[in-house]
């Protein structure tokens, strides 16, 4: 029973970064009704910006900035630069595009990093503590659900209570009457990859110090937990993303806990499978049609 | 009074081949003017043409002084015209409200929707109610109620009376009238409809495959027996 409730907020806490991740996902396919799978790889090298900064001053949470700052910046550069002069009207485009962006950043990475892991710093201690004589939770969990919790909340007042946030959603929905009503529906897209970016890349930094450090490849794991945690939410709904990024995170940890760690990617890819095969529109769409 | 919409040899199109050819037309501040045509005519095309939807080819398109040539669609709301697209374009995953706010979002300081619902009270008791709950005819007042809170000085409408009632069709000619006598503004009203549009219209242009083939006052179109006949069918 302890060991399920250590697994069980061991998955929360993995659940709360994946489910960051999807979110991030979740805002581009909104926005562009594009995959974004060169989100790890930007969040990446988001994170070793962090981690030169990190290193040069000494600071990790300078290095925090940085990462999410960057990821921002990058998110916007990577519309504005590459996807807006992708042709959408085939799907397949934008996913071999990104999957170039893959390569190229990981290749640069590399390049300027080497390919070899970097231990990567936490800003808390990883110790668990004793809650009644069991250990489950970590300052570090802590500030993972608090700062996870923060993005959820801000991005809800975003998208519910500003006017920036109605200019998204409407651009998103529907570009040319958009426009007609004085949308600026480009700047809203390239918003929306800069916020998801930096979202992303948020996501990256809380997963690094839990893993074995920064490396080119180190958000493969985190990139496939959280698509299959967004496309089980249904890719279309924040509420979905959420959900679906903690059962993913449970569903990993006692996969990792009673049957091996070596298990637990497995069991992501036949969730996944199973997930496009039992419901492709996952569980938390709402069947809708464009009517205007 | 020189025009507000001066229109001259306009030409536009989807890629290479052009659907409106060297169109002319103008409105004045307090016009209703009416845009007739059989389907396929061109009259939406010469709607998307004029607010910058559809790029034009050729020709001249001044608004109040202005070259809109070369103005965003972004920015034409900003400067006074209003453009209500062919089959309404409420965005369906809205409310009713959040719809009304688009609309008006970029005025300073931002304008409340009350004026809005008090022209539209049905819109009122559904404020909550998302795009697609709505009917045909309290889409289309949704559709015209966000143009308007836009304070627009020219309207472009293309067939208001799609799909409604004949009470609610002539509801909307008497807002029209209404709203032209009150404020002055000028509308560019496309319409199937040809009896009611010429019921508010001032002045009438028929298009045939993308030519204005008539101007006139609408009341002359009205009664001209051979151009009804000939490209209005009936
Ligand atoms: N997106 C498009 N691409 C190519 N051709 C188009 C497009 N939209 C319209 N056309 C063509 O342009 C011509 C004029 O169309 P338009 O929609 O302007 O007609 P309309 O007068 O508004 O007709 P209706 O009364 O049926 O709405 C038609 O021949 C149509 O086939
Ligand atoms: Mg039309």
């Amino acid at each position: 029973m302890d060991r399920f409730l250590y697994l069980t907020f061991d998955g929360l806490s993995r659940g709360a970064i994946y489910a960051a991740f999807a979110l991030a996902l979740v805002l581009i396919w909104r926005a562009a009704r594009i995959v974004n799978f060169a989100q790890g790889a930007m969040a990446v090298a988001a994170a070793y910006a962090g981690y030169s900064v990190t290193n040069a001053t000494g600071s990790y949470w300078l290095g925090f900035i940085t990462a999410v700052a960057g990821g921002l910046l990058l998110g916007a550069a990577v519309e504005r630069v590459v996807m807006r002069f992708v042709d959408h009207s085939s799907p397949l485009n934008g996913v071999v595009v990104a999957l170039g962006l893959v390569l190229i950043i990981q290749g640069v990475l590399g390049m300027i990093y080497g390919n070899e892991f970097r231990p990567a710093q936490a800003p808390f201690s990883r110790d668990a503590f004793q809650i009644g004589g069991v250990a489950l939770l970590s300052r570090y969990d802590l500030f993972v659900f608090a700062a996870v919790g923060t993005v959820v909340a801000l991005l809800t007042l975003l998208f519910t209570r500003t006017p920036t946030g109605l200019r998204m959603r409407a651009a998103a929905f529907a570009p040319d009457v958009s426009r007609l009503l004085g949308v600026p529906v480009g700047g809203m897209l390239t918003l929306g990859w800069a916020l998801a970016a930096a979202v992303g890349s948020l996501a990256g930094m809380l997963v690094v110090p839990t893993e074995l450090g920064l490396h080119p490849n180190a958000m493969d794991l985190l990139f496939i937990s959280a698509f299959t945690a967004a496309v089980l939410g249904g890719l279309d709904s924040p509420v979905g993303a959420v959900v679906g990024g903690l059962v993913v995170g449970l569903l990993l940890a006692y996969v990792s806990g009673y049957l091996g760690a070596t298990v637990a990617p497995m069991a992501v890819l036949i969730l996944l499978v199973v997930v496009l095969l039992g419901r492709p529109d996952g569980l938390f769409s709402k069947a809708k049609a464009r009517t205007a | 009074m020189s025009a507000l919409l001066e229109v001259e040899g306009l030409t536009a199109g989807y890629g290479a081949a052009a659907v409106l050819h060297d169109v002319s037309l103008s409105v004045r501040t307090k016009q209703i003017v009416a845009v007739l045509g059989a389907n396929g005519a061109g009259k939406t095309t010469l709607l998307r043409a004029l607010s910058g939807l559809l790029p034009a080819e050729r020709g001249r398109v001044v608004f109040d002084g202005l070259d809109l040539r070369g103005v965003k669609v972004e920015r034409m709301v900003r400067h006074g015209i209003a453009h209500v697209p062919e089959g309404r374009g409420v965005v369906t995953e809205l409310t009713v409200d959040e719809n009304l706010r688009l609309g008006s979002l970029w005025r300073k300081p931002r304008p409340s929707n009350d004026g809005i619902y008090e022209l539209f009270p049905a819109l009122a008791r559904r404020r909550d109610h998302l795009g697609h709950q709505l009917s045909g005819g309290e889409r289309q007042m949704l559709a015209i109620g966000r143009a308007l809170a836009a304070e627009p000085r020219l309207l472009l409408l293309d067939e208001p009376s799609l799909g409604l009632a004949p009470k609610i069709t002539a509801q909307i000619m008497a807002l029209l009238r209404d709203l032209r006598d009150r404020t002055g503004l000028a509308v560019l009203l496309v319409e199937q409809n040809v009896r009611s549009a010429l019921s508010v219209a001032d002045e009438g242009l028929v298009l045939s495959l993308g030519r204005v083939v008539s101007r006139n006052d609408a009341a002359t179109l009205a009664g001209d027996a051979d151009l009804r006949h000939a490209y209005l069918g009936f």
